[in-house]
């Protein structure tokens, strides 16, 4: 079965390596992602005081004491007092999100194209091929935020000074679990369904609302009640805080019970819906 | 025992009846066709037997095994060449055949032996490793062909196997499928829309409208159903009238005279040409041009199914995925 699995998993990922167009948009989306929302959105620039169009006897008070408090206060709100890089750390769930959404559309084209009868006829089983599609899409989706990641290096996100090759790891096992999660559902979503225009319309109908219900862009305390409960089940939410977590690892140390939470949370959300695509599968696939 | 064997088997979507119970047999290293317009259950048959669709009733067997209790074991023994292409054209073939090797548990081992050996039957050895993009569409076709070959199948079942292809791109198909089955006693059950296709190919033709077998027998047998062929002798005196002498032959069964032309009705004409002849020479008269028609399968094919157009609902998929098809298919 594993061999299965690997073999239609790398079917995917050559079709998708040999297309250089799709590679190369892959690298600029990314780009243009984190330039519009993580500078132009800048959300902690809003509050930051310019000193030096300060009367002089007013700058040792605003410099020190209020921009001390408002400090503390981002600090509360974002973590962090540069929104990019919380932001960034939130994009890098919101582009795992975005990625596990086209997962489905494979699955109408190889319906289309016949070799979904192909697979089905083929003494094998047919969860194998859904992992196959799962899992392509999980590996597209963290090579992307690795990308990406890097390319927020370049921007300028900072760490925190204790961020090291571990947090690295905790980081990608979040968005991993986030992966295989949103994957799973977005192929189960489309087992049954035969045009990939309505593939698009799920997709669209839910990828802003899982992204701005979310703590990826913005910090969910600063939410109204109703939008912070809907936010406490999004995935999106305990993704994005452990890799802000780990990202920010400073030398006060990771804040143990809540990266507790956020993992326990993801793994029952990745490994329910892995469960529930696989048992789509079976019946899903077959026609009438 | 027989490679394919149905009991009243049925297919009902909704209130539609797709397939209604057929029965048939089909004999190992047989090539049996199955034709019929679009819509009347061909692909849903198929789809049955190769166990991608339950049967709403009746049963079937393939290779021995019946479809619903024991489909993986049918799986295991047939192959399936689908009407759509379905090789990957970023892949080589030989990926593509690796692919496919791996989904019907080929041992690695022996998995490379095997696709050159499957790869020069069908006469694509040379092009194992380029990107099935170049391929033309003959040889999209046969690469079809050939993954349905990677396992040793039992059975191959092929879903219109030259449509969209050019006249010397079928021919050579023919002789491909004819190959396939002389040299590896593989059974293949073959749907068409092409008659002069089925009549070359197939040892025995089902002709299947509304979901119901209408007609089941060799082609020259179905051909000889409409009536028989037509025998016309043309003789070059025409002073002895031969017309009752004639129809006195056995399995004559019309003569006409008209000006030394004589149009007989007959069956099997290929056996009573000898004897017809032979009378007209006993008489001492001297033949100056003999004919012999069969009957078209085309023409045995429109007395069965009828002549009127089918406006049957064409989904818009259906459409699309023809234009693809053929557009891909002659490239």
């Amino acid at each position: 079965m594993i061999e299965e699995i690997l073999a239609l998993a790398t079917r995917e990922i050559k079709k998708w390596v040999k297309n250089p167009f799709l590679l190369l948009m892959m690298i600029i989306q990314p780009i243009i992602w984190l330039g519009l929302f993580g500078k132009a959105f800048n959300l902690t620039g809003l509050v930051k005081i310019d000193t030096s169009k300060l009367p002089p006897e007013l700058t040792q008070l605003i410099g020190q004491q209020i921009g001390q408090l408002i400090n503390n206060t981002l600090n509360s709100m974002f973590g962090t007092t540069d929104y990019f890089t919380f932001m960034s750390a939130g994009m890098l769930s919101v582009i795992v999100l975005f990625t596990a959404m086209f997962s489905g559309m494979s699955i109408v084209w190889d319906r289309r194209f016949g070799f979904l009868n192909k697979v089905l006829v083929a003494p094998i089983r047919r969860a194998s091929y859904i992992l196959a599609k799962v899992f392509s899409s999980v590996l597209r989706a963290l090579f992307q935020s690795l990308l990406i990641f890097s390319i927020a290096f370049a921007f300028g996100l900072k760490p925190g000074d204790a961020f090291g090759p571990l947090d690295m790891l905790g980081a990608f096992s979040a968005l991993f679990l986030l992966s295989l999660g949103l994957s799973s559902l977005f192929v189960a979503l489309t087992v049954r369904i035969k045009s990939h225009e309505a593939v698009m319309a799920v997709a669209n109908l839910l990828n802003l609302p899982l992204m701005f219900t979310s703590s990826a862009i913005f910090p969910i305390k600063q939410m109204p009640d109703w939008l912070q409960a809907v936010a406490h089940w999004n995935p999106i939410s305990y993704s994005s805080d452990a890799v802000r977590k780990f990202i920010l690892h400073s030398q006060a140390g990771l804040d143990a019970t809540q990266l507790l939470i956020d993992f326990q949370f993801l793994i029952a959300f990745a490994a329910a819906f892995t469960i529930i695509g696989i048992m789509l599968a079976d019946r899903g696939l077959r026609k009438g | 025992m027989s490679a394919i064997q149905t009991q009243d088997l049925t297919k009902k979507f909704g209130k539609l009846v797709a397939v209604d119970h057929v029965s048939f047999s089909v004999k190992e290293g047989e090539i049996f066709g199955f034709l019929g317009p679009n819509g009347a259950g061909k692909t849903t048959t198929i789809n049955m037997l190769t166990t991608l669709l339950k049967p709403t009733e009746g049963s079937a067997a393939v290779a021995g095994f019946d479809v619903e209790k024991e489909d993986s074991e049918v799986r295991k023994a047939v192959g399936l060449v689908p009407q759509d292409l379905t090789v990957d054209e970023d892949l080589t073939g030989m990926e593509n055949m690796l692919l496919q090797a791996t989904l019907y548990h080929v041992p690695k081992s022996t998995a490379k032996p095997r696709i050159m050996e499957v790869l020069s039957l069908l006469g694509l050895a040379d092009a194992a490793n380029r990107k099935v993009e170049t391929y033309s569409g003959g040889m999209r076709k046969r690469l079809e062909l050939a993954e349905g070959l990677i396992h040793y199948p039992k059975v191959l079942f092929l879903d219109e196997p030259t449509l969209g292809l050019d006249v010397q791109t079928r021919v050579m198909m023919w002789d491909y499928i004819r190959k396939l089955r002389d040299e590896q006693k593989i059974t293949m059950f073959l749907t068409t829309h092409y008659m002069e296709e089925a009549d070359t190919l197939c040892d025995r033709i089902a002709i299947i409208d509304f979901g119901k077998i209408i007609a089941l027998d060799a082609p020259h047998e179905l051909k000889q159903s409409l009536g028989g062929d037509i025998v016309e002798i043309a003789v070059e005196n025409n002073n002895l009238d031969m017309t009752d002498a004639l129809a006195s032959l056995p399995s004559v069964k019309e003569v006409r005279n008209r000006n030394g032309v004589y149009r007989i009705k007959v069956e099997r004409g290929e056996e009573a040409l000898p004897n017809i002849i032979e009378k007209v020479l006993q008489k001492k008269i001297k033949i100056g041009r003999v004919s012999l028609t069969e009957p078209t399968l085309d023409q045995v094919y429109l007395e069965y199914t009828g002549r009127t157009l089918r406006e049957t609902e064409g989904s818009r998929e259906e459409t699309m995925r023809m234009r693809r098809y053929i557009s891909r298919v002659r490239q």
